[in-house]
């Protein structure tokens, strides 16, 4: 399976998110903001970092590069896309996604490795967990708080949309502990934790994240069989 | 010569963690009685030639989709025409 990993001007997370693709045992397709051709990947990680620099607001300059029409465009017709971190508020500037994510409540930028329960596993990014799995991955943060109007966040919480909330502390504000949603299909997930940075015991604080980059393979070869 | 105005705002109902700390500061400083502070962007658009309908238009729509995000912000827009 072929997934894209796009990497804009000021993203970080690009090389460990492939990583993690790799690791799942995905392959990796580097895609970059000013080409609109997909390379005929079938999913699609927008990593976290600071695209253009966080400019105007995190993500805002980001929705308009050449690549996100494409992405867009596939993703309403149901190719997953995962967005970390800033590749959540990417998604929300996209409109692939309800909400917005502002400055964390306390101000200061978080660097944490944050216990998160995994709520809805139906989901092309997350079908491999257990509802209610509690994991640990690193998050990092300074615009990570999730706000959306009264009636959006029933909606998210009635239909099952979130995908995971954070666990012992909030750590930035977040309406109703939110840390990551996924849209009403499951192909579109944005999280603001890292789980690309939690697929290795030599470097994360747990194996947890590699889990959200094997789900997207299962829900491939679920595909494969039912087709 | 037109200028556009574009004042952003995030809406009353959204926390504004900046606008909180600068009231903290204010107080600090010796200003007593703030009751509320909000931090706000502003874009000076700066236009060759005066304003005409199809360029306010499109500048009221990317005030909309650009320059401020619906979800958390609010946004007035105006223009002065230079004499």
């Amino acid at each position: 399976m072929r997934i894209g990993v796009v990497t804009f001007p000021g993203s970080l997370d690009d090389r460990d998110a492939a990583r993690a693709v790799r690791l799942a045992g995905g392959e990796a397709v580097a895609l970059w903001h000013g080409d609109s051709d997909l390379s005929a990947v079938d999913a699609v990680v927008l990593p976290g970092g600071f695209s253009y620099g966080d400019y105007l607001r995190c993500g805002a300059i980001a929705r308009f590069a050449p690549v996100m029409s494409s992405i867009v465009s596939r993703a309403e017709g149901g190719m997953p896309v995962l967005g970390i971190c800033n590749g959540f508020q990417i998604l929300c500037e996209s409109h692939l996604l309800p909400g917005a994510l502002t400055r964390n409540d306390h101000l200061h930028f978080i660097c944490r490795d944050q216990r998160l329960v995994i709520e809805s596993t139906d989901s092309d990014w997350t079908r491999d967990f257990e509802p209610g799995q509690e994991i640990v991955v690193p998050l990092k943060n300074g615009e990570g708080g999730y706000v959306a109007d009264e009636q959006t966040l029933d909606q998210l919480e009635g239909d099952g949309l979130v995908i995971a909330r954070y666990l012992e502390v909030n750590p930035n504000g977040s309406r109703r502990d939110i840390a990551g949603i996924r849209n009403a299909r499951g192909n579109v997930v944005g999280l603001m934790p890292h789980p690309e940075h939690a697929v290795e015991a030599l470097t994360g604080p747990t194996t947890d994240g590699l889990a959200f980059f094997t789900s997207v393979l299962t829900t491939a070869l679920t595909s494969v069989v039912n087709a | 010569m037109a200028r556009v105005v574009v004042d952003v705002m995030l809406k009353p109902e959204i926390l504004d963690p900046q606008g909180r700390a600068v009231q903290g500061a204010l107080g600090r400083l010796g200003l007593t009685g703030v009751a509320d502070v909000r931090q706000g962007k502003q874009f000076v658009i700066t236009l060759d030639g005066a304003m005409d309908a199809d360029r306010a238009a499109v500048l009221e729509r990317l005030a909309g989709e650009l320059l401020s995000n619906p979800v958390i912000e609010d946004f007035t827009l105006t223009v002065q025409e230079d004499s």
